[in-house]
């Protein structure tokens, strides 16, 4: 019982909210490392595409990121607040 | 330089190398600047000492010598490190990293430089009772964190709190806000102040109205000749805003939706990019959820103001569904008219201030690992480190700067095509 009164004195929420930032960014990983995976792949098939490839890519990327973000905003507020 | 191989050497330009040798001129002067830049910044965590204010002062004088604008949060931090000296044991405060990084990332009545420079801004107050009240936000005393009082000649003692003051007493005044009393009786404040968000977006609106008023004259005064000048530098930016995001997304009405667009891309990328100024005082407008909800909104309004019959009818009854999906698909699809918009709102307002945060928090850790000017080795070596990342830090916030309002205009031309778009075109 000690254990788990020192355990929440040290902050659980905000242990928690530290977790679920490290998760959103697990997502944030995996899902921009897909596109720019993918998008290297199509680049070796077909370099004239390039550029066209390259600007997709980003805005793909950068939707992919808002959905990170959320889950980041929301950590943030749990820790300060 | 269209070859068939791809890149070109730089020296198949050049056959005397001199752009060769000017490059490694450049890259060594680079170097030489990049070196001095770390020895400048860090030169503040060499004169602090063990928190005394006199040496706090130091600190602050040693930081304001340094020319070097990466080190703008640094020199910012060390001000506000050297100046916490009112404690209890005559030791400086204690930095705390989520205190700075919220300051700096939080709307305030005032602009503050560095140290105790701070620019007043007006405060506008209109209180139930009492009519419109304006005075400077200088008139507020108090000093550090704490809350700040003013006790004006009418009678009302109005109090800014400090920035982690939640609900008090049943008072809807949250961080930073203002409260006002009459005798100890709460009044209904509606807070209608210039702050520095406000002040920064006049700011920039008002450098859009001289850009593109200048612009439109002079395309005016020169038809059909080529655009010089602001008018030449920024057409490529309207017309790829015209050419790749308005017409393949909205099609031939693109030209209604364009002055939307245009000003949306614009002042977002504007905003963006005054956020990352340094030693302005850190604006932070479009990391801001207040400003984000507004642009959400209007995209909101526009789509569905000129939503036209087939856009309404295919969200409430899809075609070329069966009709079990159909009933899965429409709550979502009805659910979906406030979530877009609001996606749009979190996506700019997340990645502006975790870009601004992630580079506070570098700041942070010099502070941190420099324990507050105690330990001066580690806090120098986490300084040059910390200052690296910054500064790629920097260059990557420059281009989320621009990719923010490219993607927030994108997806509004693709909502208002999706509203607008007519099927006999199929």
């Amino acid at each position: 019982m000690e254990l788990l009164s020192i355990l929440f004195e040290i902050g659980v929420g905000q242990g928690l909210a530290g977790l679920g930032a490290g998760a959103a960014a697990i997502g944030a990983g995996i899902g921009v490392g897909r596109i720019g995976g993918s998008a290297l792949e199509a680049m070796a098939r077909q370099p004239e595409a390039m550029s066209d490839l390259r600007s997709n890519m980003i805005v793909a990327a950068a939707l992919v990121e808002g959905v990170a973000l959320f889950g980041i905003i929301i950590c943030l507020l749990v820790a300060l607040g | 330089m269209q070859t068939d191989d791809g890149r070109e050497s730089l020296t198949t330009f050049a056959p005397n190398c001199a752009e060769t040798e000017n490059m490694s001129r450049f890259l060594s002067s680079l170097a030489i600047l990049l070196i001095l830049a770390f020895a400048g910044g860090n030169s503040g965590l060499w004169a602090q000492d063990h928190g005394h204010e006199v040496d706090g002062h130091d600190a602050e004088h040693a930081h304001t010598e340094n020319s070097d604008h990466n080190h703008d949060r640094t020199d910012h931090e060390g001000h506000d490190a050297g100046d916490h000296d009112h404690a209890d044991h005559g030791h400086t405060e204690e930095f705390v990293a989520g205190e700075f990084i919220i300051h700096h990332i939080a709307d305030a009545h005032d602009i503050h430089l560095f140290g105790d420079v701070h620019i007043p801004l007006p405060v506008l107050l209109f209180i139930e009772g009492e009519g419109l009240q304006v005075f400077m936000s200088s008139a507020f005393e108090g000093h550090g964190h704490g809350d700040k009082h003013y006790a004006c000649d009418h009678g009302i003692d109005y109090t800014l709190h400090a920035e982690d003051t939640l609900l008090e007493n049943d008072v809807a005044v949250v961080s930073g806000g203002i409260s006002a009393q009459r005798e100890g009786q709460q009044l209904t404040v509606y807070d209608f102040s210039i702050t520095k968000s406000v002040f920064g977006m006049l700011f920039i609106l008002s450098v859009m109205l001289w850009m593109f008023i200048s612009i439109a004259g002079s395309y005016k005064k020169n038809p059909g000749k080529a655009p010089k000048g602001m008018a030449n530098a920024l057409e490529p930016l309207i017309l790829f805003i015209r050419d790749e995001i308005a017409k393949p997304s909205i099609g031939d009405k693109a030209d209604k939706f364009m002055p939307f667009l245009l000003t949306v891309f614009f002042f977002i990328f504007f905003c963006n990019l005054l956020g990352l100024v340094p030693f302005l005082g850190g604006f932070n407008i479009t990391g801001t959820i207040g400003v984000t909800v507004v642009l959400a909104t209007l995209v909101f309004l526009l789509t569905n103001f000129n939503g036209n019959k087939h856009y309404w009818g295919h969200l409430f009854w899809p075609p070329g569904v069966p009709l079990p999906v159909k009933f899965i698909l429409v709550p979502i699809e009805v659910f979906g008219i406030i979530m877009k918009p609001a996606v749009l709102m979190i996506r700019l307002t997340a990645n502006i201030s975790a870009g601004h945060i992630i580079i506070l928090a570098f700041t942070s850790l010099i502070f941190i690992f420099g324990d507050g000017g105690t330990a001066i080795a580690s806090g120098s070596g986490m300084g040059i480190f910390s200052t690296a990342f910054m500064i790629f830090m920097y260059f990557l916030e420059l281009l989320v700067a621009f990719l923010q309002a490219f993607v927030f205009t994108l997806l509004a031309a693709i909502y208002f095509g999706d509203a607008t778009h007519d099927p006999a075109h199929h």
